[in-house]
């Protein structure tokens, strides 16, 4: 069956745009955030509309119809994960927070008593992760390497954007804690063999967290066949709202995890002087959650599912191996990442020599194609491709190759109006 | 596309081209090194001062910068703009430009006190290239306060000195 993207793209009020005084939206920045479906704007609606009440504490029938929203969100992301069930699934603002509940949790673990105590990092420690790594997977395990004294060390890229697994076994050693890597590159586009490096780690009795933040929303992801202990990811990149992520990790660990952020709902009991905590996911979500968000995921993955996620990866690999060819006949233009089409999602970042991406962007924009310049939350990476900065196009379920063809005649145009070509 | 060309005036792209007083000279009094952590612009910007009838002026502005069309453009034109005048007139200057880049499209600037800088009023209209836009300019505002800062620690000699 072909995938009907202009059927698909009827779902998604925001495509019919115009911007910049009459240009038709080509909404090219899906790896920054997705666009939403009329069905996951029509959940959150509804939920405020007829549902809306505070959820698990409120004794009343809108309080029984909140809980079983929010609850039942729940209950979609771990079947839409393979969670073995729903209490490893915590929900989280985004993935940035749940990358901090794990690194917070491994410090903490050396002040949280015995249960917690073979979790806890110090010094002699070694938490790897690697050069491709969005800031979010990079900035929480320096802060945790400076809170505990453990030493912080990384994958290096290779040239065509993989990860260097030359020093797999120099790297993840008995002295590993944690490894933490990127699924998907928000980036490169790169696919990293997450399987490989979990089953290493497990070796050498370590634990390994995924930053699936741009692989759940493009492709089919597993926690179980991942072989991963912890796995983020984040609603608004699978055409969910903001304000809502998820980690799941392993229920032993969430058992043995000492809490993130104290306060109501995460609790047992409460005395002046201590207090208990619920059991796993609750012992995670302090505070009110984001109940609505919670609906507008659910709703994203019932649309994601029913289009079919399978389907979905394939029109981007058709979009990928239309447009990366496309793009490279495009003189004085570099692409970074993997040149091919495999084991690659559709982030697809470049140079065009003597435009500057601010520039390239700009004028991609008064065309009416969205895109992103800079170093996309990935410096670093940037630094280690001798790259300053880079355009990065990035497809969807609703993209189209009249898109892509836009985006490859927008980017002539830029050369031809800075004139380096 | 005329908005595109209201962002992109000849001046700007002739700047960008050609960028005015470009490279890292000595002798200077400060040196700072500013970045635009949205996109990575990065300016090395250098500031030698001298004396013009008992108040200071600027001598030189040499700088090494990374970027876009804006802002290496601007950088060119502040350099342009400063070199030769009294640091007060040159903070005036800067003032009037940090006015223009934050009024929004809604601007009436004084061509005589601005002059080339006057050809990035259609960056105000588009929030995401004001930071460059600015860049050079805060770089030598920065430069220019320590190498003054400088000359009072060391009552009067600014020769050469590294401050950053």
């Amino acid at each position: 069956m072909t995938f009907d993207v202009a059927r698909i793209r009827k779902d998604f009020p925001i495509l019919e745009r115009q911007v910049r005084g009459g240009q038709p939206l080509a909404y090219l920045d899906s790896a920054n955030t997705s666009q939403k479906p009329r069905q996951v704007i029509d959940a959150m609606s509804e939920f405020y509309e007829r549902h809306n009440a505070n959820i698990h504490r409120a004794s009343h029938q809108l309080g029984e119809e909140a809980t079983a929203a929010y609850e039942g969100a729940r209950l979609a992301v771990a079947s839409f994960i393979g969670a073995r069930d729903a209490t490893e699934v915590v929900f989280t603002k985004n993935i940035s927070e749940g990358i901090n509940l794990v690194a917070y949790a491994l410090s903490n673990a050396a002040t949280a008593g015995q249960d917690a105590a073979r979790l806890a990092v110090g010094p002699g420690d070694e938490i790897v992760i690697t050069e491709m790594e969005h800031h979010s997977n990079i900035v929480p395990w320096q802060l945790l390497c400076q809170r505990t004294g453990a030493t912080l060390r990384w994958f290096g890229v290779t040239d065509d954007g993989r990860l260097d697994l030359s020093q797999l076994d120099e790297l993840i050693t008995e002295r590993t804690k944690l490894v933490a890597l990127a699924h998907q590159s928000n980036v490169l586009g790169t696919v990293n063999p997450v399987k490989l490096i979990a089953e290493r780690a497990h070796q050498v009795g370590a634990l390994v967290l995924a930053d699936a933040a741009q692989s759940v929303p493009h492709q089919p992801v597993d926690v179980q066949d991942l072989g991963v202990d912890f796995l983020g990811f984040t609603g608004h990149k699978m055409c969910g709202p903001t304000g809502i992520g998820v980690l799941w990790a392993r229920r032993e660990l969430l058992e043995a995890m000492p809490p993130f952020l104290g306060g109501g709902e995460m609790i047992e009991t409460v005395w002046m002087d201590h207090s208990t905590f619920a059991p796993p996911p609750h012992k995670f979500e302090a505070g009110t959650m984001p109940i609505a968000e919670a609906a507008g995921l659910a709703a994203a993955i019932g649309y994601l599912t029913e289009t079919g996620r399978e389907a979905i990866a394939a029109h981007e690999h058709d979009l990928l191996a239309y447009a990366l060819p496309a793009l490279a006949e495009i003189d004085g233009l570099r692409l970074l990442g993997p040149a091919e089409p495999v084991d690659r999602g559709t982030a697809i970042s470049f140079e065009v020599d003597g435009v500057h991406p601010h520039d390239v962007s700009q004028v991609l924009d008064e065309l009416g194609i969205a895109v992103r310049a800079g170093h996309h939350c990935a410096w670093p990476l940037h630094r280690r491709l001798g790259v300053q900065a880079s355009t990065r196009a990035s497809f969807y379920l609703y993209t189209t190759r009249d898109e892509v063809d836009a985006l490859v005649a927008g980017i002539r145009h830029a050369q031809r109006f800075f004139g380096t070509v | 596309m005329t908005q595109i060309e209201s962002l992109y005036q000849e001046i700007i792209l002739d700047h960008y081209r050609n960028p005015h007083h470009k490279g890292l000279r000595e002798p200077f009094d400060a040196q700072v090194h500013h970045v635009n952590p949205l996109c990575g612009d990065e300016v090395t910007l250098r500031v030698a001062l001298k004396d013009a009838g008992g108040e200071p002026a600027v001598a030189d502005v040499s700088y090494d910068a990374l970027g876009c069309s804006i802002s290496q453009a601007s950088a060119s034109v502040l350099a342009d703009m400063v070199i030769g005048k009294t640091v007060r007139e040159a903070m005036g200057i800067n003032g009037a430009f940090l006015a223009l880049m934050q009024s929004q499209g809604q601007a009436e600037p004084d061509e005589d006190l601005l002059g080339d800088a006057i050809a990035f009023e259609g960056v105000s209209k588009y929030p995401a290239r004001i930071k460059c836009a600015l860049l050079g300019w805060m770089a030598w505002k920065d430069a220019t306060a320590q190498a003054l800062a400088a000359v009072d620690t060391d009552g009067g000699d600014a020769d050469g000195k590294e401050q950053s």
